[in-house]
């Protein structure tokens, strides 16, 4: 425990000082924040609310990014097998992103609630509780899946482009961007597998319906069993040394994580009610459709 | 061998298709400072690394501190400390916060202060760790390899690619832990290295040990018993010398002539008296018991250095 500490401390005072880290944990989600309070919103609390979710959905789901990018970039030059030569473990060297990723991420939510607050003026975001519960377990999901990335990338090049490829799918598809009622219908069903699109739904119903963290326990579990599969499994995989090769199988192991949200996404497919409730949500707020963004939003070109 | 702190027995490290090492067998006493001279490519980094336990071995037994680096990998780090190759650390991190870090690792540690003290850090302690030179990054490899106070210490090429002056600070720092009594286990390609710090050296081509000894034994096991390095007045012919009583082989660099022999004052006898009659002169002459690279060369057919 004293270990991974250690390396959480080390690697979070390491990533503040890395400027592409704090561009896009920390400009990237701004832009967003006011982009979808000034002009989606316009300023008016209640939809700020709604966009809210979308919004810190967004900064959490970027966790991936910078942690697969930082894991294949030691691995390249070396610097995990410094570590290695001491009695550091692969578990604990991927605890330790997750502990990290957590205190990193966090007070960009706290800020972004804060700046809701007192730029927009909303005061009521619903359940507190389960907004923070949603924000912690979704960030140890997508730092999970930035160490499955690592896992199954052998270049800095791949990682960039599986990242490209994950975020695009990460917020086109989960009503992050586009609200998933304005989705097509084929997307809508696609959305229903996505981590991403239960974080969105999830944050959602915690400040506008104040859903509680019990209400939330699919969402939740989901987000945090794929975490657990996802560290057991990177463990497994875990590459110290930049020539060591993947075992054929590894991919698979690595595709199986999103075993829970198949069947979640199955299940919401046959019998779900998210789908219904996400248009109502939209329904009700008072604003008009041209207050939802527009489906050509500018994607993030993140390349830390 | 009374008792040896490290031993190794056939070891094979294969990688895909190629035989890196084969079949490796060395032992290593307590306070000693062992040294594994051959060129690139001899499998000495392969061999070290599967005594640091960051590569698994095909076959053979290895004991290091009593341990199987395969069987008690987190006991086996507790033990030793090393400098790696091919490794470097976050950009970012102050030379400080690196020992710092890597000392909060070990239950077993040395003082931070004592160790940046110690390695002429003091100065560097809040520089990053890209702000440094290549000296001051392997000077840091070396503090952090202490930084648990470890029984066997193992240095993979601590000179290579540095410059001279820098080189004689690493030795300095290598020749002080010798004194301290630490055990160490050094790779390199550079002869002076292996004659200078070693106590005793195992000279390994293709992956193979093959003469084992200190330095002077094996500088005694050649069957040249000197060298004699002269200049002329005028050319001679390499084959003539060569034919000399008592030479065994010459070679001619940058117009010195260098003269393996067997026997030494019958070839120096021999070499004026060629001279003399091909109305030659001698300009200088140098006599000298042969060094590690005669002998490498003599066993390998082949430079150090290639």
């Amino acid at each position: 425990m004293k270990i991974i500490l250690t390396l959480a401390a080390m690697r979070i005072r390491i990533t503040l000082r890395n400027k592409a880290f704090l561009f896009f944990s920390l400009v990237m989600p701004m832009a967003f924040f006011f982009l979808y309070g000034s002009v989606f919103a316009k300023g008016n609390p209640i939809v700020v609310r709604y966009l809210l979710g979308p919004v810190i959905a967004m900064s959490v789901m970027g966790t991936f990014w910078g942690l697969s990018a930082q894991i294949v970039t030691w691995r390249e030059q070396g610097i995990l097998r410094r570590f290695r030569l001491a009695p550091v473990s692969a578990l604990s060297m991927i605890s330790s992103s997750i502990m990290a990723n957590l205190l990193l991420i966090l007070p960009t939510v706290i800020l972004e609630l804060f700046l809701a607050r007192f730029i927009y003026h909303v005061t009521n975001f619903g359940n507190v509780l389960s907004v923070f519960v949603l924000a912690l377990s979704g960030i140890a999901a997508f730092a999970s899946l930035g160490l499955i990335v690592a896992s199954v990338t052998n270049t800095m090049q791949e990682t960039q482009i599986i990242n490209q490829l994950l975020w695009f799918a990460l917020i086109f598809v989960s009503g992050a961007t586009v609200p998933v009622p304005d989705l097509p219908k084929v997307a809508q069903h696609v959305a229903l597998f996505l981590p991403a699109t239960y974080l969105v739904s999830g944050l959602q119903r915690a400040m506008v319906d104040r859903a509680s963290i019990f209400a939330l326990v699919p969402e939740i579990g989901c987000l945090l069993i794929w975490a657990g599969l996802a560290i057991f499994i990177s463990s497994q995989l875990f590459r110290w040394e930049p020539e060591a090769k993947l075992p054929r199988n590894a991919k698979l192991w690595a595709a199986s994580t999103i075993l829970p949200f198949v069947l979640l996404g199955i299940w919401e497919n046959h019998n779900g009610k998210l789908l219904a409730r996400a248009a109502s949500m939209m329904e009700e707020r008072p604003a008009d459709k041209t207050a939802a963004p527009e489906p050509g939003t500018p994607p993030p070109a993140k390349n830390p | 061998m009374a008792n040896p702190i490290l031993q190794v027995e056939n070891l094979v490290k294969r990688y895909g298709d190629v035989e890196a090492v084969r079949g490796v067998s060395f032992s290593v006493e307590e306070g000693e400072v062992f040294g594994l001279l051959g060129p690139n490519g001899a499998g000495k980094t392969s061999t070290v690394e599967v005594l640091e336990g960051l590569r698994v071995p095909d076959s053979g037994r290895i004991s290091v501190c009593g341990l199987d680096p395969q069987k008690n990998a987190i006991a086996l780090k507790n033990e030793i400390g090393a400098t790696l190759q091919a490794t470097s650390l976050p950009d970012k991190l102050r030379v400080g916060e690196a020992i710092r870090l890597f000392a909060g690792f070990y239950k077993r540690t040395r003082n931070v202060d004592d160790l940046l003290e110690r390695f002429g850090l003091e100065e560097k302690r809040n520089a990053f760790y890209n702000q440094l030179s290549g000296g001051q990054k392997q000077r840091l490899a070396l503090a952090m390899a202490l930084v648990n106070d470890p029984r066997v210490l193992f240095f993979d090429e601590p000179t290579a690619g540095l410059d001279p002056q820098v080189r004689r600070e690493i030795y300095d720092i290598i020749e002080e832990l010798k004194r301290e009594k630490k055990t160490i286990v050094l790779t390199t390609h550079y002869i002076e290295e292996a004659e200078k710090l070693c106590d005793r050296v195992a000279i390994v081509d293709h992956g193979k040990v093959i003469a084992t000894g200190t330095p002077r034994e094996l500088k005694q096991r050649s069957e040249h018993t000197s060298r004699i390095e002269a200049r002329f007045a005028k050319p001679a012919s390499k084959e003539t010398l060569k034919g000399l009583d008592g030479v065994v082989d010459a070679r001619e660099v940058d117009g010195e002539y260098v003269l393996h022999c067997q026997k030494t004052a019958p070839a120096i006898v021999a070499l004026v008296k060629h001279l003399e009659a091909e109305n030659n002169e001698l300009v200088s002459l140098e006599i000298s018991t042969p060094s590690l690279e005669d002998v490498f060369i003599e066993l390998t057919g082949r430079r150090l250095r290639d």
